[in-house]
């Protein structure tokens, strides 16, 4: 699914030519817009000739329309394509300063480049400039320090600022953008031909820009009407291209490949637990993050978990492997990279890494319930105890229980160790089934 | 002779827009990404400056995360695409008569003052693009599409800019 991965063949002829025949309409399209023409675009500011502000802002939201439509059709996948992070004060600031050498020199940088490709020497000069105002910046940026990565915001949305769905954000924005049009065409009558706006001149007549304004607004209804995919829609294209399989067992890993990964420094092991409060603080892997269901359908939280470095590798955990299965494919389904499942779940790691018997025995006395904890447990000892942290190659010092069940260690408590419930170097047969993956998310910006 | 052209009008600007918005939702779809430039010039720069003090590039933080080292500062998408922009808009001045060396000024000052003005322009233009991580394509355009609001913000500066500069400088183009 779109946008492509390009990772694989990066750097070669093929890659160029992609971002080569992008630039050469980009090009052309600017050129026939009038954009290599410093008057036209200095026009803009004296409001006799708006075509800059029609340009750009018909270039904004029939991409918007477009961009949002194939994500809500699934032609799309958004969470990889690259929204410029939001850094306030910096963006502001540079684009007061932008403002001032727009007014000056008449161009902006992309116009300023097919301006002197059609040879004006103004253009070239421009060119020339920005050339030196990089570098300016290049050499100077130190001197800001942190001040110009100030007021970082992250990858913020409109429909975020305003807490609405994607859709309402797109017809709020081709709404605003109708109007602007409206009021452009007004002021381009009254000070670019100097006639009088009478009552009648307010209503817009041309019946193609109605009706190219009506298909623009019916585009931005649509989107709305869809709505974009829930990482439920869309974990299933997701693991149709990377070709994970359920049936496979593929994302099913072996407890004691899990004890082997988090014994590896160099791979952030991250936990997360799905189950009942009740059951988590009875005993969870140490380290694990108790997760909800109603947690992971939150954006703002699923951002959070997807905001990682790479050499992170997530596990999902439940009692036995529904819960955590469900979870799992919310995960693969929002862009979490290197997520994967613990075969058999909490049930089938105490199997393999039982704590004392007084601490937990297994419920053998009546069937199981659907996810249910399938040890009786006497107290809750939550991540302190040896069962989950196996990767620690200590022995365990004595539990409570294990004290009382040994009167004859009383006064010799603080020095007795003893082996753990379960032989903690025991080779158990797993097949390796966790592939560190370089987290391919969206790149970009004008680096 | 092409170059003899007459030059033709430009198209109508909502078919422009159109088109550009075209573009650059095609450049979101296949790439991921929107559109640029700013970034790239900045590379041309950076690469013009290794040959001279290319010491220099790799004791510069900034500089030396473009074209430190070995690596070479013009192996970047974005470079490939500013090529582009060059070349399409150069076939497109040439199809419709208008490449012409020429300056285009407003009819009150000299040649000079205008290439004296778009150096300086693009002079502070160059150095607010970096400051806001992008220009007016890959920071306005492209962001604004993919609705971020620092986009935004960025967007309405420029314009507020120009325009609280407008009426001081109106000597320039009227």
């Amino acid at each position: 699914m779109a946008p492509f991965d390009f990772s694989a063949f990066a750097g070669t002829l093929p890659y160029y030519t992609i971002f080569l025949v992008i630039g050469i309409a980009f090009g052309a399209v600017l050129e026939l817009s009038g954009f290599g023409d410093s008057r036209k675009l200095a026009a803009q500011f004296y409001l006799t000739d708006l075509t800059v502000l029609k340009v750009m802002f018909t270039a904004i939201v029939v991409a918007c329309v477009l961009i949002f439509s194939a994500s809500a059709l699934g032609l799309l996948e958004f969470s990889r394509v690259w929204v410029n992070p939001t850094y306030l004060v910096p963006g502001i600031i540079g684009g007061l300063i932008m403002g001032v050498g727009f007014i000056l020199g008449g161009f902006c940088p992309g116009t300023s480049v097919v301006a002197a490709s059609t040879f004006k020497l103004d253009g070239l000069a421009f060119v020339g400039g920005v050339g030196l105002g990089t570098l300016l910046f290049s050499e100077t940026a130190s001197l800001l320090g942190d001040a110009r990565h100030d007021t970082f915001m992250g990858r913020f949305m409109l429909n975020e600022l305003f807490g609405v769905p994607v859709g309402i954000a797109v017809v709020l924005l081709i709404s605003m953008a109708l109007m602007m049009f409206w009021a452009a065409e007004l002021a381009e009558k009254y000070f670019g031909r100097n006639e009088k706006i009478t009552k009648d001149a307010l209503l817009p007549k041309n019946k193609k820009k109605i009706a190219a304004a009506g298909v623009l607004f019916s585009g931005a209804v649509l989107v709305a009407v869809l709505g974009q995919p829930g990482s439920m829609e869309k974990w299933e294209a997701v693991a149709k291209k990377s070709k994970i399989s359920l049936e496979n067992r593929d994302p099913f890993i072996h407890p004691a490949e899990v004890v082997e990964w988090r014994a590896e420094n160099s791979v952030y092991v991250r936990i997360l637990d799905v189950r009942s409060e009740d059951d988590f603080n009875k005993f969870h892997l140490l380290g694990a993050i108790r997760v909800t269901e109603q947690s992971l359908t939150d954006a703002e939280y699923v951002k959070v978990l997807k905001n990682v470095p790479d050499n992170t590798l997530t596990f999902v955990v439940s009692n036995t492997e529904e819960y955590a299965t469900a979870a799992w494919k919310r995960l693969v389904g929002s862009g979490v990279k290197n997520v994967y499942i613990i075969e058999g779940g909490i049930n089938n790691w105490l199997k393999l890494y039982p704590t004392d018997p007084c601490v937990s025995t297994p419920i053998t006395d009546r069937k199981l319930k659907k996810e249910e904890l399938a040890f009786r447990f006497a107290k809750s000892v939550g991540g302190s105890c040896y069962a989950a942290h196996p990767e620690a190659q200590f022995k365990e010092p004595p539990t409570d229980c294990y004290m009382e069940a040994h009167p004859e260690l009383k006064n010799k408590s603080k020095s007795v160790t003893r082996d753990v419930p379960f032989d903690a170097n025991k080779k158990h047969k797993f097949t390796r089934k966790v592939k560190m993956r370089k987290s391919n998310g969206p790149v970009g910006g004008c680096g | 002779m092409i170059f003899s052209r007459k030059p033709k009008e430009y198209i109508n600007p909502y078919l422009g827009g159109t088109l550009l918005g075209v573009v650059l939702f095609l450049a979101f779809y296949i790439t991921g990404n929107g559109l640029g430039a700013s970034g790239a010039i900045n590379r041309v720069m950076v690469a013009i400056l290794e040959l001279f003090a290319p010491s220099h590039v790799d004791h510069v933080g900034y500089l030396a995360h473009m074209g430190g080292g070995t690596s070479f500062s013009l192996e970047n998408s974005g470079v490939a695409m500013l090529l582009g922009t060059i070349l399409g808009g150069f076939a497109s001045g040439l199809f419709n008569g208008r490449v012409k060396v020429e300056i285009r000024k407003g009819p009150s000052i000299t040649p000079r003052t205008r290439i004296i003005m778009a150096l300086l322009g693009g002079l502070v233009m160059g150095y607010g693009a970096r400051l806001a991580r992008g220009c007016t394509s890959g920071q306005a355009l492209s962001g604004g599409a993919v609705l971020s609001v620092g986009s935004f913000a960025f967007m309405f500066s420029i314009f507020i800019g120009a325009y609280a500069l407008a009426y001081f400088v109106r000597r320039l183009w009227n």
